[in-house]
């Protein structure tokens, strides 16, 4: 097969600036082309696969860079074709210059994902395991690469594939009865089917959520500190980042702009979210601050709530909290009673009765929340803080054997469509139509779950499958 | 058998085409090609079995009825025939949704067929000819056409062996032609059987054609043997339809073609009867099983599924106490009645007692014995969904050679073959439709796609796309194409042009017109039971509402157009079924998008599928075997699986 293709190359490894880097070719020429450029003690043609070879890379008579070769011969190489992975140093302008050499002697530049497609074409891997490399190339923290390995090995797709079954099995049905009226009766049947519609949809929204936990694994928890100006936010944040990046100031307000970190944990990430103090103010530039802020807590996932102990009292901070908190009574909160260095004003328990009353007058019956106690200058405390958010979101622990974690946002737009698409059917039902409109939304439920099995397939879907790649990859 | 002569003669008169068989589909395949302007010769065995309907004495019906209509909005002649011919119309599953509404009309067999015989006879540019073919006359391919462009000359090129001349007789005449469609139906060295007696003849005791099948061999065609039933014919005198339900026929009548004036053809219709099988009966064919050809084995042939036989029938739904039998008269002119759902090969002497175990048949006599008839047909893989033969230029095929059953699934064929075989002569692309364009694409894809272990029978679930598929709307489907073809003339094109532009101009008014809820509108709405308007709606939004309907609201409307009187009702059936089924028809579109797009993503014809590692062994022999046109066809071969169509997507797309 090799004769077809062209033989590409890219630089497959990452832009920054790094010890080594290395420039990857595969192709039926690989091996060929690598040798135009490439002077060690013997061609790399001559060299048994597998094995690292010493030499230099040279633009004519001039040298570019000293580097190791690895040869790869086919079939026993990532994309099943010969292979050279050239280990050139790390600096952008050998890489570059490499990867121009090779161009000008005869490789093409290869697209992003080229190298996984043609590992897919090989049969190095199938499509859904393509998809989950990509995934776990772009993990940013150890559930995400987690969560990308169980792809790989195949749990969603079971489970999607089990409840599209149970959908064909009712478009056959239907059909069946269309046509074999005599044999098979649809008396009854649509509201069995509304039952287990039902159940399905129940199912769906079960993987749909899972996506949400996938996205803290994925993306980090977006996480938004509220509270008066000068209760602690800037050195709170400062606290666990441990350098100063926010204005620290004594005078309210200063902290205008959103500042992004992200915390990473062990096993997940917190993107923090450091805004403007929540404060009523006429000042232009400041409201638009103020107004930054509250519109990023609606956005976020978890609520830090700072309140200074010290600076507290009781009936001021209901009304305080009142306000901040209008609008966002179903968020996750954490409370944090900062300055417990300083032993005076509110304690945890009037602090708590506070809250409570005003989730009470908000009516939330059952809020999340968790007060903390800390010294944001201290960092006393900041370690239970940790240790609050891992329990609010990752309660229970995620069990790789039996729970699924959908983390592709393509397969979770594929379930909300199959969602949507059910309870289309469930308009039709209480519409009163005939059977045979049922079978039009089922027949796309069972399409965009296909979509995740890999049983509908189409050029767009490889398309976006192989999109995620990153060149070299 | 007969020897063969061996004097051979050449006969002086040219055709360009040469039709094999004057069934359903040949009937249509000649009419098309000579209408077309194209000197055809059609062959038959037996000039009174010209469109002869050897099994139930009806047309249309679930999905069939479909296929009828397409036939005539593409310009064929089926629709035409039995408008001229029924003694009885329903329109089926009228409860049901639009999709799977299916008119049906019983035929007058004698006059059905004396009746399309006269059509052929009158036509321009067609002769009929009794005789039998024995051999189709081939020729290497050695000369390569100069417009090497043309995807069809390619396709010479690259793939094509040979090509057709013409024809031989078994009188040793040779007939010399461009094309030829071969609808020889179940004729290939028929066999017909009921118990222990075989008889070597085709159906109805006719002659059966012995030859051909060899000289298909000869050209290195695959055949099958398949097999297929019908049930007794009784004495009308001699049944008590008091023990029956009565099935009348419908007021009125709905004409099958679009082109028949509904006003012309309200006349008395006669009925049918309904009775059901019991536990006696299945006890009489459970005993005598074992006497069955089928079940000993007498019978290689395999059956169609779908159209099973009594026994297969009590066998397979061995809970079910009684099975339907309907009582269909086989014309004005006769007493012969068709045992609808009790097709059988059982000997004489048990088909005589387990008829007579039916309610109003305890005396009933037969005039003609229920039988199996064995047939040779083609592995369709083998054609192009042009219904050409891959291998053979020039030779055509449709109809029950195909593997299909069906009167109306043999029509369908034979007009596209027909068709065709023109487009070839004119160096046109080929007429294909694809599965979301009408049943007919989906009969076509599916026969030249998929294996066929029996006799294909159309379903309304083979078809995918069947809300946007339906009997009311092929005109609109599709008489274009069959304008464009050269099958429809300019009154009828623009007779469609009116309709269609109608509808669309009715719906943008209806979307403007706000009514309150007083005077017509009220009374109408309060006599539906429909929830009363707080402030007003547009006649649109009202449609919507399941209790309602366009024609109803009439009184309510009364800036209504006054559209052409032949066109009123059908215009009222659309504006109807697109505005209250807009969101369904909507998705349907969008599913067809989709089709589309591996449908017109195709496939080189020179792929080398051994290229392709990672494609399973199966897939890459099945694809290797059938080459198809599209990625959307590769992936409805069985054992190509939607993984093998993935890697199929990234080898068209990977770079090269």
């Amino acid at each position: 097969m090799e004769t077809k293709y062209k033989t590409i190359a890219a630089i497959s490894t990452g832009t920054g600036t790094s010890g080594i880097g290395i420039v990857r070719l595969s192709g039926p020429e690989a091996i060929t082309i690598a040798d135009r450029i490439f002077k060690g003690k013997k061609p790399l043609s001559l060299q048994d696969s597998h094995t690292l070879q010493y030499g230099r890379i040279f633009d004519n008579s001039e040298l570019i860079d000293e580097v190791l070769a690895t040869v790869l011969r086919a079939p026993k190489s990532y994309t099943g074709e010969d292979t050279v992975e050239i280990n050139c140093h790390g600096g952008r302008y050998c890489l570059r210059k490499t990867l121009q050499l090779l161009i000008d002697n005869g490789a093409a530049p290869a697209m992003p994902g080229e190298f996984t497609k043609r590992a897919f074409l090989n049969g190095k891997l199938d499509l859904s395991q393509a998809e989950a490399v990509a995934d776990l190339i772009a993990a940013k923290s150890r559930m995400a690469g987690e969560s990308a390995v169980l792809a790989l090995r195949g749990i969603i797709k079971q489970k999607v594939r089990e409840l599209r079954g149970k959908i064909i099995y009712n478009i056959a049905y239907i059909e069946a009865a269309l046509d074999d009226p005599e044999h098979i009766d649809l008396d009854g049947y649509s509201s069995e089917l509304e039952v287990a519609l039902l159940q399905y949809i129940d199912e769906l929204d079960m993987l749909i959520q899972s996506f949400d936990k996938g996205r803290f694994i994925r993306e980090g928890i977006r996480t938004v500190i509220l509270g008066k100006p000068n209760a602690g936010k800037s050195s709170l944040l400062n606290a666990f980042l441990g350098e100063e990046r926010a204005i620290v100031t004594e005078i309210p307000g200063t902290t205008r702009d959103v500042l992004e970190e992200i915390l990473q944990f062990e096993g997940y990430d917190l993107r923090l979210i450091d805004t403007a103090g929540l404060r009523k103010t006429e000042d232009p530039i400041e409201k638009i601050g103020v107004d930054r802020a509250k519109n990023q807590a609606f956005n976020a996932d978890l609520l830090l709530y700072i309140i200074d102990r010290s600076d507290e009292k009781t009936n001021d901070l209901l009304l305080e909290m009142q306000e901040n908190m209008h609008g966002l009574e179903k968020k996750i909160y954490l409370f944090l009673l900062n300055k417990t260095d300083l032993n005076t004003g509110i304690k945890s328990s009037d602090l708590d009765e506070i809250i409570k009353q005003v989730f009470r007058s908000a009516g939330v019956a059952s809020p999340t929340f968790k007060i903390i106690e800390i010294s944001a200058l201290t960092g006393e405390g900041i370690a239970d803080v940790e240790e609050a958010i891992s329990d609010l979101f990752f309660k229970e622990k995620i069990n790789y054997n039996d729970e699924v974690i959908i983390s592709n946002i393509r397969h979770k737009n594929a379930l909300y469509s199959a969602k949507t698409s059910l309870n289309k059917v469930l308009e039709s039902i209480a519409a009163g139509l005939p059977e045979d409109f049922y079978s039009i939304d089922l027949t796309d439920a069972s399409n965009y779950l296909g979509e995740i099995t890999g049983e509908t397939t189409g050029e767009e879907i490889i398309n976006e499958i192989f999109a995620k790649f990153c060149l070299g990859k | 058998m007969k020897s063969l002569p061996n004097s051979v003669w050449e006969n002086k008169d040219k055709y360009d085409c040469v039709v094999i068989g004057a069934g359903h589909a040949g009937c249509e395949a000649a009419l098309a090609v000579s209408r077309l302007g194209f000197d055809t010769i059609l062959f038959t065995v037996s000039i009174e079995s010209i469109a002869l309907m050897p099994c139930n004495p009806n047309v249309g019906g679930t999905s069939k009825g479909h296929l009828v209509r397409e036939v005539d909005a593409l310009g064929g002649e089926m629709a035409k025939n039995i408008d001229k011919t029924f003694i009885q119309s329903r329109m089926l599953n009228s409860s049901k949704g639009p999709a799977v509404h299916s008119l049906r009309a019983q035929a007058d067999k004698a006059k059905y067929s004396r009746t399309m015989r006269q059509v052929l006879e009158n036509q321009e540019h067609l002769w009929i000819r009794q005789a039998e073919v024995v051999e189709i006359l081939t020729d290497e391919i050695n000369e390569i056409p100069k417009t090497i462009d043309d995807s069809e000359n390619r396709d010479l090129i690259e793939s094509k062996k040979r090509k057709v001349t013409g024809v031989k007789t078994l009188s040793g005449a040779l007939y010399s032609c461009n094309t030829v469609i071969i609808c020889t139906g179940t004729y290939l060295k028929a066999r017909c059987v009921y118990g222990e007696v075989s008889e070597n003849t085709g159906p109805n005791g006719l002659k059966a054609a012995n030859y051909l099948s060899d000289s298909l061999k000869r050209l290195g065609i695959t055949l099958y043997r398949f097999k297929t039933g019908t049930p007794a014919r009784m004495d009308g005198r001699t049944i008590d339809y008091s023990k029956m339900e009565e099935q009348k026929g419908d007021e009125p009548i709905i004409p099958f073609s679009f082109s028949t004036a509904p006003a012309s053809i309200q006349k008395p219709q006669v009925s049918c009867y309904l009775t059901y099988t019991n536990e006696k009966t299945h006890e009489i064919i459970r005993k005598n099983l074992d006497r069955s050809p089928l079940f000993s084995g007498f019978i290689e042939g395999t059956g169609p599924r779908y159209c099973p036989s009594i026994e297969d029938k009590v066998v397979k739904f061995a809970e079910k106490k009684r099975h339907q039998l309907f009582l269909e008269p086989e014309g004005l002119e006769t007493h012969e009645m068709y045992v609808s759902g009790a097709s059988s090969s059982l000997p004489e002497d048990v088909q005589a007692a387990l008829y007579r175990s039916v309610p109003g048949l305890e005396n009933a006599r037969i005039v003609r014995n229920a039988y199996a008839i064995e047939y040779d047909c083609i592995d369709a893989r083998q054609l192009k969904p042009s219904l050409e033969f891959k291998e053979i230029s020039g030779l055509f095929a449709a109809g029950q050679f195909n593997g299909s059953s069906g009167y109306e699934e043999a029509a369908a064929q034979g007009l596209i073959a027909g068709i065709n075989a023109v487009q070839k002569m004119k160096n046109n692309e080929p007429l294909i439709l694809d599965r979301s364009q009408g049943y007919i694409g989906v009969l076509i894809d599916d026969l030249v796609t998929k294996e066929s272990t029996e006799p294909y029978r159309m379903m309304t679930s083979r078809a995918e796309y069947r809300l946007l598929l339906r009997q009311d709307n092929a005109d609109l489907r599709l008489t274009k194409t069959g304008y464009e073809v050269g099958l429809i003339d300019e009154n009828r094109y623009q007779s469609l042009l009116i309709k269609e532009n109608a509808i669309k101009d009715e719906i943008k008014r209806l979307i403007t017109v706000n009514t309150g809820y007083s005077g017509a509108l009220r009374e109408i709405m309060e006599a539906c039971n429909s929830t009363p308007l707080q402030s007003g709606a547009t006649l649109y939004e009202l449609i919507k509402r399941p209790e309602l309907t366009y024609s109803m609201l009439a009184l309510a409307d009364p800036d209504r157009p006054d559209f052409p009187v032949e066109l009123r009702d059908a215009i009222a059936e659309q504006v109807n079924i697109q505005i209250k089924y807009e969101g369904y028809l909507e998705r349907q579109n969008r599913q067809v998008e989709m089709f589309k797009k591996n449908e017109k993503r195709l496939i080189p014809e020179n792929i080398d599928y051994s290229d392709i590692k990672n494609l399973r062994t199966e897939a890459r022999q099945k694809l290797i075997k059938i080459r198809p046109r599209s990625v959307g066809q590769a992936s409805r071969i069985s054992g190509v699986s939607p993984a093998d169509i993935s890697v199929l997507l990234v080898y068209l797309t990977a770079g090269k």
